[in-house]
């Protein structure tokens, strides 16, 4: 690995509720190279989305410290914000904005200037095969087109890590294996990170370089598809879920809901 | 400036997205005409204790509450952006967090001031005579309402979850600060008791100093205490707004 461009130190999470406190991140240690995919991975509640949220600085966490891109995470938030993207799995799209309107705002919210955020946003929809589409609401499009124009937002400003936040829930088949392409394309073309959650293993294992599996708000396991599946399942040819289910210990259907 | 610069970015955002939902446009700016159209003739013949026409009463009350009743609910359209993770998105960008409350709240101002100025023209087409000067006086107290109740509006929408939950709490706040105000008509009718009340209510102020304002008259207590309590509240209310907007719930 050539240099590292995420370094996570034990970063946490505790939730005050009514209840009590919820530890829903419990310390992730964790570094991801240059231009790689990593998958992150783990049952509903595990704190995957928790964790993306401190990671773009959404969500002040309760302690430890990372640097992302070459920013402090928690003394330079913006310097963070002003080198990666963030797709949440919510999207985030206005269904009443044009995809253009979306697009280029969303480079003025970068600080570009209007012709230079008009630039990139019709760059963004060549890449992306949006250009046809840019007068359309957004709301107005098929469930595989907007996360496109998602994803594009996500990379408005030529993030150097960008974090998807399962980005294929809800998508047909056509529309994922798509997305993956795309995924794969950034990276080969741009040389950017990319950081995904997702709970589908076929996903990770597609598309993921190395995978992080988290539960119940620490990593559990790391590395690569086919050492998890030596290491945990005991034979590289079985199942990703086989060895999902060996790590976590139980199936996801199972698991109690929490934050 | 970048503040400024910033600010700018989202105005022009939020204004487009208003610009284009006319029905949205069209539906909040009914009911006051309407409450002019339909309820305002009903003053002219009553004598209701102050100088000047009943128009010259009813308006500025209609105006003030145009900016309490719009201004408190436009933390819907947040709420809302919320949801759809629009806000969370806007929120990883190097934009100021202050710009992103301070944007909409301009645009809100700006909604609010143009739709003041249709009533006035709806007013002096059923008999409104007021001095311009009083009623550009009277536009700014509606702009300076309408920015501290929208910001506040927007530091409760970043604090509760679902939209029936911030309707109730808008609501319920709304509604007796609305009548303790003597919007519709004047505490001048009131008993003793609610007069008293309503002194403790800051639109009160606000609603008082905009009827001198439009009999023409700009120097007294009544216009320097109404701009006094309004600026104050707005102060308070931008900060609170701020404050609420930058907490951050899981």
């Amino acid at each position: 690995m050539s240099s590292s461009v995420i370094r996570v130190r034990g970063l946490t999470r505790t939730f005050a509720l009514g209840s009590g406190p919820v530890h829903a991140v419990r310390g992730i240690d964790l570094t991801v190279g240059r231009g790689e995919i990593l998958g992150f991975l783990g049952p509903n509640g595990a704190g995957k989305t928790t964790t993306l949220r401190m990671l773009t600085t959404l969500l002040p966490p309760s302690g430890g410290e990372a640097e992302i891109a070459g920013r402090d995470l928690l003394r330079d938030p913006a310097g963070v914000r002003r080198r990666i993207g963030y797709v949440a799995q919510s999207g985030g799209l206005d269904p009443a904005c044009s995809v253009r309107e979306e697009l280029v705002t969303q480079g003025r919210l970068h600080l570009m200037s209007r012709g230079a955020a008009a630039g990139r946003a019709a760059e963004l929809a060549a890449e992306l095969g949006l250009s046809g589409l840019m007068d359309r609401p957004t709301g107005a499009l098929s469930g595989g087109q907007r996360r496109r124009v998602e994803i594009a937002l996500g990379l408005v400003n030529r993030p150097e890590v960008v974090f998807l936040d399962e980005p294929t829930t809800g998508l047909d088949p056509g529309s994922r294996a798509e997305l993956w392409d795309l995924v794969r394309r950034v990276r080969a073309e741009h040389g950017t990170t990319v950081f995904l959650t997702t709970h589908y293993l076929d996903e990770a294992d597609a598309l993921a370089d190395r995978i992080v599996v988290v539960d119940a708000g620490r990593i559990v396991a790391e590395g690569t598809s086919a050492e998890l599946k030596r290491r945990y399942a005991g034979d590289p040819a079985t199942s990703l879920q086989d060895a999902f289910l060996a790590i976590t210990g139980r199936s996801t259907a199972e698991r109690p809901l929490a934050i | 400036m970048t503040l400024l610069a910033h600010t700018g970015i989202v105005f022009g955002r939020c204004l487009r997205s208003t610009l284009r939902s006319k029905t949205n446009l069209f539906f909040g700016m009914l009911q006051p005409l309407l409450l002019l159209a339909l309820f305002g003739p009903l003053l002219t013949g009553l004598d209701m204790g102050v100088s000047g026409s009943s128009w010259q009463t009813l308006v500025p009350g209609v105006l003030v509450q145009l900016a309490l009743l719009g201004g408190s609910y436009v933390g819907l359209g947040l709420l809302m952006d919320r949801n759809l993770g629009v806000l969370d998105r806007m929120r990883v960008t190097p934009v100021s967090p202050l710009a992103l409350l301070l944007g909409r709240t301009l645009r809100d101002v700006v909604q609010l001031v143009a739709q003041s100025v249709l009533l006035v023209l709806l007013g002096l087409a059923f008999g409104l005579r007021a001095p311009l000067p009083g009623v550009l006086v009277g536009l700014l107290f509606v702009a300076v309402l309408a920015a501290a109740l929208s910001a506040l509006s927007y530091g409760l929408a970043m604090n509760v979850r679902t939209s029936p939950e911030f309707a109730a709490i808008a609501n319920t706040a709304a509604m007796p600060l609305m009548l303790l105000s003597g919007l519709l008509l004047p505490m001048t009718l009131a008993p003793g008791w609610l007069e008293g009340a309503s002194r403790a209510v800051p639109f009160r102020y606000t609603v008082d100093a905009v009827r001198q304002v439009f009999l023409g008259h700009y120097a007294n207590t009544t216009v320097a205490v109404g701009a006094a309590v309004t600026l104050a509240l707005a102060a308070l209310c931008l900060m609170g707004g701020a404050r609420l907007f930058g907490r951050v719930r899981g």
